[in-house]
């Protein structure tokens, strides 16, 4: 076996998977905080990807402004969406609020193809393009770039979390929230917050994914792979979500490369199946005990 | 207001059509529906087809979302099994398509079995995500599988012959899939007057409570899946004689769930809603064509516009109904009626 050849796919790979952890970490954000398992992500990450192109090519602002009014967007589009359309879903069937995710994702993607048409497009370059060297290895600059600042980010939550007031509110929020509300934090604020972070965090890996893949309505799809991501590491786990995010991009990389393209997909939701059946909550998740 | 509705015994009760005048309604729509390609054209018999199948089709996936509470996004690609073995049936064997067609629906509810095994172990969510990922795994089987499915190209199929009269058009097509479908939906209505309809009521509202009950879990899950999966196996082969051309591009995930869709807005657990909600969404894009075609002498790119604005209304209607009308269009059917009971007294 080559294994020149195998490092550089798995390279590539894990700086894919850096970019599923960061848009599952957004999603399990969600579900820990609101209990909603939102189908939309992929469409939210599409459309800050293509909020970002109408900042940069179509306003023609430098990268430092645009970058920053994409995450704005962003973070308004959560709030919107949780103020609007969520909020009202409080305490329904978890099914409904899946739907209704889903008819979400698909007002968001008809949105944007009114306003940008349906035809692929080139984000302008803001990544550096010399290549770039691990050892012998060859690595993409803009995958490398895209998995360093995934991984910045990635920590930055972490911390965030950890110390931050608000992180703290959340993790409460998450854990118990009749216990958090009555040790005085704003639960329906803590909802907002988790949107609002999440679909940043969505709108930020969208300006990554768009820069290497280019964007395009149907980007989305990169939700699927997610939602892969997710189930195998766990819903409500984010350490499961940045393992699953990795090792995901790993063997989607891997059965690209030595079974094919058409293989990436089926692979993947392989997995998906088979870690279900062994453990239905997914590796790092947390089992919920049914009583009557 | 309803009178003489005396009832003297449980089966009056528990009837499928309980009134004198719910059975002359009945009629007045059968005969209707007998009627129809009288006075249709063939735009309106096409419609009328396609109606027909996405009824059957979403009929089915209400008995198992609607009606078991096991959500499915596997139900095109169930479509799919079935269209496919139809029409390597009819392309290899020629066999009769009243047989094709059951042998499309077994194969599907085979498929629907293997799909629901693990719904014993996984629940909600997980479960409409271990759906989605049968579909794709049946959608790359549809496109790889090339032997038997033609690949990426698909099958082109002759269409069926009834004593050697080609059934090609949809004004001929509609005498086969209309009286299927209302065999099917009749069907779906008599089973929740048995016990395994009942059980599957019993699952939907509380798994654990039924199976204190005594109701067998995976088989009552099983049963709701192999039903449901030959519902959309049939309407798949309908399918397959109406366009007679399958492609693994044919039964997509958007098409799931549309049927996930049609039954939210039809409203869940009710067969009258899988009705209205397949016909509405099969008519919502048509109406909206002939209003972007009303509109093209003032707007000169409407056409360009028809797509995304499908899309977004596709998405509009699935979140309004969800937050304005939860239960769906049966509930407001359900609340005309109750108007005209009440009539004179409340007004």
């Amino acid at each position: 076996m080559d294994w020149l050849f195998l490092t550089e796919v798995s390279l590539a790979g894990i700086g894919a998977g850096g970019l599923y952890a960061l848009t599952g970490l957004a999603f399990v954000l969600i579900y820990k905080a609101t209990r909603v398992v939102n189908l939309a992500i992929g469409e939210i990450l599409m459309v800050g990807a293509y909020v970002f192109f109408g900042f940069s090519a179509g306003l023609a602002l430098p990268f430092w402004l645009a970058a920053p009014g994409t995450l704005l967007v962003s973070g308004l589009l959560g709030a919107g969406i949780e103020r609007t359309l969520i909020r009202p879903m409080l305490g329904e069937n978890p099914i409904s609020i899946f739907m209704l995710t889903i008819g979400l994702g698909s007002i968001l993607v008809g949105l944007v193809e009114l306003v940008w048409g349906a035809n692929p497009l080139r984000l302008p370059e803001f990544m550096p393009t010399q290549p770039l060297f691990l050892g012998e290895a060859y690595v993409s600059p803009k995958v490398a770039t895209a998995f360093a600042v995934a991984s910045l980010v990635v920590t930055a939550f972490l911390i965030l979390f950890r110390f931050w007031r608000g992180g703290v509110a959340l993790r409460a929020t998450a854990s118990d929230q009749a216990a958090a509300y009555s040790m005085g934090i704003d639960v329906p604020k803590v909802f907002s917050l988790s949107w609002v972070i999440a679909c940043m965090t969505a709108g930020a890996a969208g300006m990554l994914v768009g820069a290497i893949g280019g964007i395009s309505p149907t980007m989305g799809v990169f939700g699927l792979s997610v939602l892969v991501v997710v189930i195998v590491g766990g819903l409500d786990s984010v350490l499961g979500a940045l393992i699953a995010g990795l090792a995901i991009g790993l063997l989607e990389a891997l059965a690209g490369a030595f079974l094919g393209g058409e293989y990436k997909t089926l692979t993947t939701f392989s997995l998906l199946v088979l870690v279900l059946m062994v453990r239905p909550h997914g590796l790092f998740g947390t089992h919920e005990i049914e009583r009557l | 207001m309803r009178i003489g509705t005396a009832k003297t015994s449980y089966l009056a009760d528990e009837a499928l059509f309980d009134t004198a005048v719910q059975r002359r309604w009945m009629v007045a729509l059968l005969a209707a529906l007998v009627l129809f390609p009288l006075f249709a054209g063939p735009y309106w018999l096409y419609l009328g087809c396609l109606v027909a199948i996405n009824v059957a089709s979403a009929t089915g996936l209400n008995i198992l979302t609607g009606f078991t509470g096991l959500v499915s996004l596997g139900q095109a690609a169930f479509m799919g099994v079935g269209a496919y073995t139809v029409a390597w049936l009819e392309i290899n064997l020629g066999t009769p398509f009243l047989l094709n067609l059951i042998i499309g629906g077994c194969s599907a509810s085979l498929i629907g079995m293997v799909v629901g095994a693990p719904s014993l172990r996984v629940k909600g969510l997980y479960l409409a995500i271990a759906t989605i990922a049968a579909s794709v795994i049946l959608h790359f089987l549809f496109a790889n599988w090339t032997a038997v499915t033609g690949g990426a190209s698909g099958l082109t199929m002759p269409p069926a012959t009834f004593f050697g009269t080609p059934l090609d058009q949809p004004g001929k097509l509609y005498w086969v899939i209309m009286p299927i479908t209302v065999l099917m939906v009749l069907g779906a209505a008599n089973l929740f007057r048995t016990r395994v309809g009942r059980a599957f009521i019993a699952v939907r509202d509380r798994d654990i409570s039924a199976e204190v009950l005594g109701i067998p879990l995976l088989r009552t899950k099983l049963t709701s899946f192999a039903l449901s999966s030959f519902y959309a196996g049939v309407a798949g082969g309908m399918w397959a004689y109406f366009f007679r051309v399958i492609t693994p591009e044919s039964f997509p995930l958007v098409m799931s769930i549309f049927f996930l869709a049609a039954i939210i807005v039809g409203g869940m657990g009710t067969i009258l809603g899988g009705i209205l909600g397949a016909t509405f969404m099969t008519m919502v894009p048509e109406a909206l064509k002939l209003i972007v075609g009303g509109l093209s002498p003032w707007l000169p790119d409407a056409v360009a516009l028809l797509s995304p604005v499908r899309t977004i209304v596709f998405g509009a209607l699935i979140v309004g109904f969800l937050i304005f009308e939860p239960r769906g269009l049966a509930e407001a059917w359900r609340r005309l009626r109750r108007f005209f009971h009440l009539w004179p007294f409340k007004t």
